[in-house]
């Protein structure tokens, strides 16, 4: 289980996320550098991700979509703000078509070798509950199938 | 579905804001657990009882607390209405974040089959 700890703030709007690999740094960072990895975990396995434009540095774009399970497509993109290979980089993450500085939410991920392997912290902050809840509606179609408890949590 | 953009580089700055300052952190933990009003909270802190009106002000225009009169005192209350949202969507997004350290631990680690 490589999740180490989860930490949310609904106060700051934050998710921290650590998490462990027993892989060597570098060979955590090529898995987020290399579009044919990453489309192999971004997406749930029944909606899986396509990235069609990976440009990863600073003002760079990655571009990418989901293929819902009926089909239809759900594109996301994002804009790197940082990017230090192999130790960090940072993101702002929206709808493919937002406007630039008008995405609800951000990313940024720190990767370092620890005793045992390498580990990722990773925080992700929402503009706000309703950005939130507006990137909730992409996700929902693509992880309706996997997540029953998405029912929930949209009703509450 | 985007109804609510245009404002959330602007009310991004203003939690960031009003969150970055102790005293206000200590404003919202109280108004959580109690409805104090201004002059109760005020007693807590070595300030003006305007400097605490001020804080308070910042934390409403951030969306994190609401005032209502009772009499002549100002009650503070934690939005807890936006707090229990912004509750359960992280508990939405930590499934999804487990579920793809997940995969990303295959993609590291293939399976021998």
């Amino acid at each position: 289980m490589p999740v180490t700890s989860v930490t949310k703030d609904p106060e700051a709007l934050t998710l921290t996320l650590v998490a462990d690999f027993p892989v060597p740094q570098r060979r955590l960072w090529e898995a987020w550098a290399d579009p044919r990895q990453l489309e192999r975990f971004w997406g749930p396995p029944s909606a899986p991700a396509t990235f069609t434009h990976h440009d990863f540095r600073v003002g760079g774009r990655a571009e990418y979509f989901l293929t819902l399970p009926g089909g239809e497509k759900w594109s996301g993109a994002w804009k790197f703000t940082a990017v230090s290979p192999i130790d960090s980089f940072a993101a702002d993450d929206g709808e493919a078509n937002a406007e630039d500085g008008d995405m609800p939410m951000s990313m940024s991920f720190a990767f370092e070798a620890t005793p045992t392997g390498s580990r990722m912290v990773s925080v992700t902050r929402f503009s706000s509950v309703e950005a939130m809840e507006e990137t909730t509606p992409g996700m929902e179609a693509g992880l309706r199938a996997a997540m029953p408890q998405l029912d929930e949590v949209l009703a509450g | 579905m985007v109804v609510h953009r245009e404002e959330s580089e602007e009310s991004l700055n203003q939690l960031f804001r009003a969150l970055a300052d102790g005293t206000r952190r200590d404003i919202l933990a109280r108004s959580i657990t109690e409805t104090p009003s201004v002059s109760e909270l005020a007693a807590h802190y070595e300030m003006s009882f305007a400097a605490v009106q001020k804080h308070v002000a910042v934390l409403e225009r951030a969306g994190l607390v609401r005032k209502r009169a009772k009499g002549r005192e100002q009650l503070v209350s934690a939005d807890r209405v936006r707090l229990r949202r912004a509750s359960a969507l992280l508990d939405f997004y930590e499934s999804v974040w487990r579920r793809r350290v997940a995969q990303l631990d295959d993609v590291l680690l293939p399976k021998e089959d």
